[in-house]
């Protein structure tokens, strides 16, 4: 079961969509999970043969739980743990927590813990109590040790469990879920805050220039290049772009962007817009609105919830000014974007009218500090100021 | 397109970004985008599905006149309109 978020500690395996014997190639689908926030294709990220499904659909594993075996070439035959998805391109050292956790089963740190079967976020407890995991008792799927579980063997508090994904409450297991990883990130992470003013002047010309020759359905939005301008950016300033874990700061192999993208009927999800630095602005806009609609038709697919770098929300026309955004852990910065809004803007002594967006930083300071912040707005605000370039 | 038809197409646009709405119960003199919660992306996919099943591009500059649905049914009329006028000119 692969962790499709850093809050996720199991997974309902809804469907296989191969069979014992089936060829599978590196990024087919394999499985649909139900996490607590969104159903979620599962895609292998080796090619090889399915040797087996461990386990069945209906049935609620612990993150970490093999779900299938797979025949690989470089195994000779010999079944490898498998359809869990590796990351496509993983940070050096992938982190526990980020989803990148490849989907051997987790209990693999010690010997004498072979055979426990403990979530990451149980783990990550269990460390932060002092709980010996030896002596814990799983009230999870097949006696999984469960944060609860650990929580009650260290005397603390255990919060009331969350709701099950059915459809008609998973609004409310989304809530429960997002509020446990903004506490978990206000809790841990020590923000620190940054905003400035961006002119959108030349960028918006140059949008309504450019969308005069386009087609209707080929049409770029403001969110394409605040995007572009991001990716950007960041991968100018590594410091902004992985994870921290385990004490440390681990940069990012590429930068792939969480965009965090509004249900209909409430809910957050910021699934990633991978290598985005690297995408001209059509691929940027086809990649938005393909992770949108798929995001709100519940079809997003277990590589894009595993990975990303950097979160960026964006509020949109209809949104507030300004946004001060919460860090999604273990990531260590988010950049928000407050609607564009006519503003009175000072220039060579005279004062105009002029559209402005509020770009803020919300990073962590274990991992950088606010001179790199501003820097990275700085390139962000330099970077809109040249849209042609994007 | 009659403006009935038109009416039809823009609820089937509307519908489709937001399947969670009851069509009869849009206020057709209010606000789309706030009476509905929809934003720039889908507002942009709804311009799209009225292209595919009209013909009408409406530029960007003309958005706001989409504000509501009366207004979005009587802009596409005139936008019709105009359309076959010019091309009896032409022809």
């Amino acid at each position: 079961m692969p962790t499709l978020g850093a809050d996720m500690e199991s997974g309902t395996l809804l469907e296989w969509r191969v069979k014992p014997g089936d060829a599978v190639k590196r990024g087919d689908i394999v499985a649909v999970v139900d996490t607590s926030k969104a159903e979620i294709e599962v895609e292998i990220f080796e090619d090889g043969v399915i040797d087996e499904l461990l386990v069945s659909e209906g049935t609620r594993v612990p993150v970490g739980t093999v779900l299938a075996t797979l025949r690989t070439g470089a195994a000779d035959g010999a079944p490898a743990p498998s359809p869990a998805p590796a990351p496509p391109s993983p940070a050096p050292a992938p982190p526990p927590e980020p989803a990148v956790t490849p989907p051997v089963a987790a209990p693999q740190r010690a010997p004498e813990e072979r055979r426990l079967r403990v979530s990451p976020v149980a783990r990550r407890a269990a460390e932060q109590l002092g709980v010996d995991l030896a002596a814990v008792a799983g009230s999870g799927p097949d006696g999984a040790i469960t944060k609860a579980d650990i929580e009650r063997a260290a005397g603390a508090p255990t919060p009331a469990a969350a709701p099950a994904a059915e459809p008609g409450e998973r609004a409310g297991a989304m809530r429960l879920a997002i509020g446990a990883l903004m506490a978990r990130s206000k809790r841990e992470i020590p923000h620190y805050y940054l905003q400035t003013q961006i002119d959108m002047s030349r960028a918006l010309a140059w949008l309504q220039e450019e969308n005069l020759r386009r087609s209707v359905a080929d049409r770029l939005l403001p969110s394409a290049l605040l995007l572009s301008a991001v990716a950007r950016a960041v991968a100018a300033m590594p410091a902004m772009n992985g994870f921290w874990v385990d004490g440390a700061f681990r940069a990012a192999g590429g930068v792939h962007l969480g965009v965090a993208i509004s249900l209909r009927g409430g809910g957050l999800i910021a699934p990633a817009l991978h290598d985005a630095d690297r995408k001209s602005l059509d691929e940027l806009m086809s990649g938005l609105r393909d992770l949108v609609t798929r995001a709100r038709a519940g079809r997003l697919r277990s590589s894009e919830m595993s990975d990303p770098t950097i979160t960026v929300t964006n509020l949109g026309e209809q949104g507030a000014e300004l946004v001060h955004g919460v860090i999604y852990p273990p990531q260590v910065a988010l950049v928000g974007f407050g609607g564009i809004r006519e503003r009175p803007w000072a220039a060579d002594g005279m004062i105009g009218a002029r559209p402005v967006v509020i770009a803020t930083l919300a990073a962590d300071h274990r991992a950088s500090d606010g001179h790199a912040g501003s820097r990275l707005l700085k390139l962000i605000d330099n970077r809109l100021q040249e849209p042609q370039e994007l | 397109m009659n403006e009935q038809q038109l009416h039809d197409v823009v609820i089937r646009a509307l519908s489709e970004v937001a399947p969670d709405i009851d069509p009869a119960g849009i206020d057709p003199g209010t606000d789309l985008a706030e009476q509905l919660d929809i934003d720039s992306m889908d507002f942009l996919n709804i311009v799209v599905a009225v292209h595919e099943q009209t013909g009408i591009e409406i530029p960007e500059r003309d958005y706001p006149k989409l504000s509501t649905l009366e207004d979005a049914v009587a802009y596409l009329l005139a936008a019709q309109q105009q359309g076959a006028d010019a091309e009896a000119r032409e022809g």
